[in-house]
């Protein structure tokens, strides 16, 4: 039997606003518990909820930029349920009318390929709270600090085939928020959040497969495991003879499994009405095309862009604009050195190895885009070779200061001069006057092999600093006698 | 003193013919002696009221003449007033200081008011009779064997007895106005909106408003002036500048447009009460009004759209009463489910519960439509009436109730009985227009209210008709006996 | 549209009520009287009314993103019934 993966994503963003979505407390991450909780977030008798403009703002660029339908009037509706991280007892949220309708966003594949991938809707919501399970005499603690940050939830189609196409839409999705500055993207600290609906059916089979929702999975690396290991337990399931349960799963990325969560069992019953403490909420097309013109080239135009202006392949492309800053950071380097090849080798290998290494954001990078530029000019302009190059990089992240600084410093200007080098050459054939003659005996391709030997010793030599294409050429000469 | 209107108490402390200090001590002292028989206050804040009282003695001294500057008042117990318990009348809030002031409150207190305490009420704002409260019920002072009216019963009661001149109250489907007509007050429920519900605990969102109870319509227009205007913390409350209430009061009545909707006149109505209405119909057709029957075809559906809608904003509303973060809660919870179904059994007295239960069916998946939406479409309905209406007239005038005070107990057997009550009043406050109860006379001994309705925001007008009906009428001067 | 005890346990629960057994039949009774109030509606034909949720048909006023808020947590946690090491406490959650 022939098994093909159905998956919807539904992504929560917190929204990057200063203050929540119907209170003016703090919204900063870390603090001590309910010390940003005001009247309004713990739900006291009486108080009232006014709606945040910039939590609208974000909303509605986020809805331009994955070219969705805004209507003219949105309406927050109460979800209700008793939880204790839930203080007024029901959700503010949005129901029959969402900020943001239908849109899509573009996924590429590993292989290079492109996917269009539906969004049903994305609308605003509050947060809830965080239970603490640690024991207080065998009670939970509840800290309300979260409750009313602005969350966006993203529902997206059912047209997901497989986990890697989750995880590149969950990434394509990460790198917009953060283009378009509404949410910072931390997984780990739970600014984006991810719950997978997962079902499987028959090849060729047109109706759904029942689905099972897996909750809050906190990186890429999960979801492509949860969903995995979920679709292999659906499978099994069925092949067995057995039936999915439609139900709400938890992954454990200690056990890699997924397992039912038995608090959430029974269906709730959320009595969805308008909220009539909060009133529609107007969008102007006035707002939207101000917004719109406003908006910051979006990683697929940028991708774009890369290759047609600077040549690049379509890979390079897309890893030059992952993020906003890694391609602002490779242009400026571009604009220091003209060379967008090299600009784009040294991004990606040398500084993105080093980056990896060290564990940090390119924003906090200890070789700064204008260094980094200008050590590209010395390759190209033959004051260093690649080889030196990586030396002087490592300086400048020693902090040891720009390129031309160190290469003054340590001595490391390439010798071109061919009268040196060929005194050089002379002397390292007479050294080597056996090798020479083996050489020189020697067919085409035991040569080759021989060659490198009097490449290795000439750099040795000279320190590494004999510009090496000058050497290859005169040692050929030299060396064919 | 304790005879004296909010009006005549400013000229007083103006006079220097008493200071706001005595004015409070004398009523503390009333309120001492001859509670005990109403049951009107559930917290007597005596503390404070001196204290606000001196304060508004030093202002007065410095130069300030503000017409509420001293004013003795007392406020329902739905609104917060900081550090002091705000107990809604419920079990529940027994132990709840609130931890902050309602807007009403600061503004009050900015004007220089001084609070005598917080006043009895029906648990939640849901009920007619005040019988609800967990503080026991509230008599009427005309007859202490009757109900003074709810929800704002306790209001009613303190301002008839002269505990306090004036007090404030909400009104959600006439909870300022029937108590208004049971016990001989006037009472304003303002247009929806006009007046901050930040503060106010909610009991239906979209129909909830608070308003001034007193003797006097001009009294009402004093409280208004203060409590009513924008508040930003309040995305309902309306951003429209305030009419000059006090001034509007002297408009004479002339070219006043008066509507009779002839479904006020049906079976349920008293018929010694729709004669004290047109007793009132004809003193305003001499005072200049003209009068003309009209139609309000849905009002009959009014009770059943209220008793769906009420409920239902309710029964989400008091879902922030858990138990875990204020108010009551339960001894030794055995698991969370425990925790909320015990601590609001406890804490909510029945007819909350029902209510609850009745709001939670109505959104619950299947009957939303049947009954959740039906409702909100009648609610349009109701208010396209009033729309149509006020083409033609300038204010609605008819009974504020079909029945007099009734007996205690009398209708706690079958909770429907009491919601019939509410036919004239509801109306009001599903389209959101502003409706005034004043007194129109006595059967029996009873007092009869008449009630206003009049268009969006036009609070000046059911004032100023109020106001000159009292100047040539004196049964707002009438006071009950032993009070 | 009558009730039945059983409807009214789900609703409870629902509304998390305790319901006392002994008072099931009677809260079952009222109930459905007052549900045969409510069921006078279905007569009206509202066909082509859109419905009513705020009585002023207005819009939402847009409050700007600034902290307004400071941390008054001892105030707020003084009047509450379990509170330790600034948490709220609730019987143990399972997840």
């Amino acid at each position: 039997m022939q098994w093909e993966t159905v998956i919807g994503l539904e992504i929560h963003a917190q929204l990057a606003t200063q203050s929540k979505i119907f209170s003016g407390s703090a919204t900063t991450f870390g603090a001590e518990p309910n010390t940003q909780a005001s009247l309004v977030d713990l739900g006291m008798p009486g108080v009232l909820p006014v709606l945040n403009a910039e939590a609208v703002r974000m909303a509605c660029q986020f809805g331009l930029a994955i070219d969705a339908e805004i209507a003219p009037q949105n309406v927050f509706a109460r979800k209700n349920y008793f939880y204790p991280d839930l203080p007024k007892g029901y959700q503010t949220s949005q129901m029959d009318h969402p900020i943001v309708g239908k849109g899509h966003l573009d996924i590429t594949l590993e292989d290079g390929t492109t996917r269009r991938i539906g969004i049903t809707r994305a609308h605003l919501e509050e947060d809830a709270g965080k239970s603490l399970h640690e024991d207080f005499h065998g009670m939970s603690g509840i800290d309300l600090n979260r409750a009313g940050t602005p969350l966006l939830e993203i529902v997206s189609e059912p047209d997901i085939r497989s986990a890697k196409e989750a995880v590149a839409y969950v990434k394509a999705m990460h790198s917009l928020v953060r283009y378009l500055g509404i949410c910072d993207g931390n997984m780990a600290e739970g600014s984006l959040r991810c719950d997978c609906n997962v079902s499987v059916r028959p090849k060729g089979q047109t109706e759904f497969g029942t689905r099972a929702e897996i909750k809050n999975v906190n990186s890429f690396r999960f979801i492509e495991k949860a969903i995995n290991h979920e679709v292999q337990r659906q499978i099994e399931l069925l092949e067995d003879g057995g039936k999915v349960v439609q139900e709400t799963r938890l992954y454990d990325p200690n056990k890699d499994e997924t397992r039912s969560m038995r608090s959430k069992e029974e269906a709730n019953d959320y009595r969805y009405f308008p909220c009539p403490d909060l009133l529609p909420v107007v969008i102007e097309k006035s707002f939207l095309d101000e917004l719109r013109s406003a908006l910051p080239e979006l990683p697929p135009q940028k991708r774009e862009r890369f290759e047609r202006e600077y040549g690049l392949s379509a890979y390079d492309a897309s890893v030059l604009s992952a993020s906003r800053e890694m391609a602002d950071y490779f242009e400026q380097v571009n604009a220091a050195c003209g060379d967008a090849k090299l600009a784009a080798n040294w991004v990606m290998g040398e500084l993105s190895s080093l980056l990896n290494k060290e564990g940090l954001e390119i924003e906090r990078s200890p070789v700064s885009a204008e260094q980094l530029g200008g050590m590209i000019l010395r390759i190209k302009d033959d004051t260093i070779s690649g080889k030196i190059a990586k030396m002087v990089f490592e300086a400048m992240a020693a902090g040891e200061g720009s390129a031309d600084e160190i290469i003054e410093k340590k001595g490391l200007k390439q010798v071109t001069d061919s009268g040196a080098i060929e005194a050089m050459l002379d002397e390292v054939l007479a050294a080597n006057s056996e090798q020479v003659e083996q050489y020189r005996a020697s067919d085409e391709a035991k040569r080759g092999k021989m060659f490198g030997f009097f490449v290795g010793q000439a750099m040795r030599a000279s320190k590494g600093k004999a510009n090496p294409g000058q050497v290859n050429q005169l040692l050929k000469k030299k060396l064919e006698g | 003193m304790h005879q004296l209107t909010l009006a005549e108490i400013a000229r007083g402390l103006t006079d220097k013919q008493f200071s706001a200090e005595e004015l409070t001590r004398t009523l503390l002292a009333r309120i001492a002696a001859l509670d005990p028989q109403l049951n009107s206050f559930i917290t007597v804040t005596e503390e404070l009221a001196l204290e606000q009282a001196k304060a508004a003695d030093a202002r007065r001294a410095s130069g300030e003449n503000g017409a509420l500057l001293g004013a003795p008042i007392g406020h329902k117990d739905l609104f917060c007033t900081q550090r002091i318990r705000t107990s809604c009348g419920s079990k529940m809030l027994d132990n709840f200081p609130a931890p902050y002031d309602a807007t009403v409150v600061e503004k009050l207190a900015a004007a220089g008011t001084v609070t005598l305490g917080k006043l009895n009420m029906d648990e939640f704002a849901m009920g007619s009779a005040n019988e609800s409260s967990y503080y026991g019920p509230v008599k009427n002072p005309w007859d202490l064997t009757r109900v003074p009216g709810g929800s704002s019963g306790g209001s009613a009661a303190a301002i008839a007895a002269r505990l306090v001149p004036a007090a404030t109250g909400t009104d959600t489907g006439g909870s300022i106005r029937q108590p208004a007509a049971l016990t001989n007050l006037t009472g304003l429920k303002p247009t929806y909106g006009r007046v901050s519900r930040w503060g106010m605990v909610a009991y239906a969102s979209s129909l909830d408003q608070g308003g001034p109870l007193a003797r006097t319509a001009e009294d009402c227009a004093l409280l208004l002036s203060a409590m009513a205007g924008f508040d930003p913390k309040d995305s309902t409350s309306v951003d429209q500048p305030l009419d000059d209430y006090l001034a509007a009061l002297s408009q004479p009545l002339t070219g006043l447009r008066i509507g009779l909707p002839k479904e006020y006149f049906g079976e349920g109505l008293d018929p010694k009460i729709a004669d004290a209405v047109m007793a009132v119909v004809e003193q305003l057709k001499q005072l200049g009004a003209t009068v003309k029957d009209i139609s309000l075809p849905n009002m009959q559906h009014a009770i059943p759209s209220y008793y769906v809608i009420a409920p239902a904003e309710a029964s989400s509303n008091l879902s922030r009463f858990d138990g875990v973060r204020f108010g009551h809660r339960c001894e030794s919870p055995v698991d969370l489910t425990d925790l909320y179904k015990r601590s609001r059994a406890e804490g909510f007295g029945d007819e909350v519960k029902r209510r609850i239960m009745v709001g939670t069916y109505a959104l619950s998946a299947g009957y939303y439509d049947a009954y959740y939406l039906k409702a909100q479409r009648i609610r349009r309905l109701i208010k396209n009436d009033f729309v149509s209406a006020f083409e033609d007239v300038d204010i609605i005038l008819g009974p504020t109730t079909p029945n007099l005070a009734w007996k205690l107990g009398e209708k706690n057997a079958d909770p429907v009985s009491a919601y019939l009550e509410d036919i004239y009043t509801i109306t009001a406050n599903l389209a959101g227009i502003p409706g005034l109860s004043m007194p129109a006379g006595f059967i029996d001994g009873l007092p009869v209210g008449v009630q206003l309705l009049a268009p969006y925001f036009q609070e000046a007008r059911l004032l100023n008709v109020a106001h000159q009906y009292q100047q040539v009428t004196d049964w707002h001067q009438r006071a009950p006996s032993g009070f | 549209m009558a009730l039945e005890r059983s409807e009214v346990e789900k609703i409870a629960h629902l509304a998390r009520l305790d319901l006392n057994d002994a008072d099931l039949p009677r809260t079952t009774e009222t109930l459905n009287n007052i549900l045969g109030l409510i069921d006078r509606m279905q007569a009206v034909d509202t066909s082509g009314i859109e419905p009513l949720a705020h009585p002023l048909e207005t819009t939402q006023r847009l409050r700007r993103d600034e902290v307004t808020e400071s941390n008054q947590r001892d105030a707020y946690q003084a009047i509450a019934p379990a509170v330790e090491d600034g948490l709220y406490l609730v019987p143990r959650v399972i997840e």
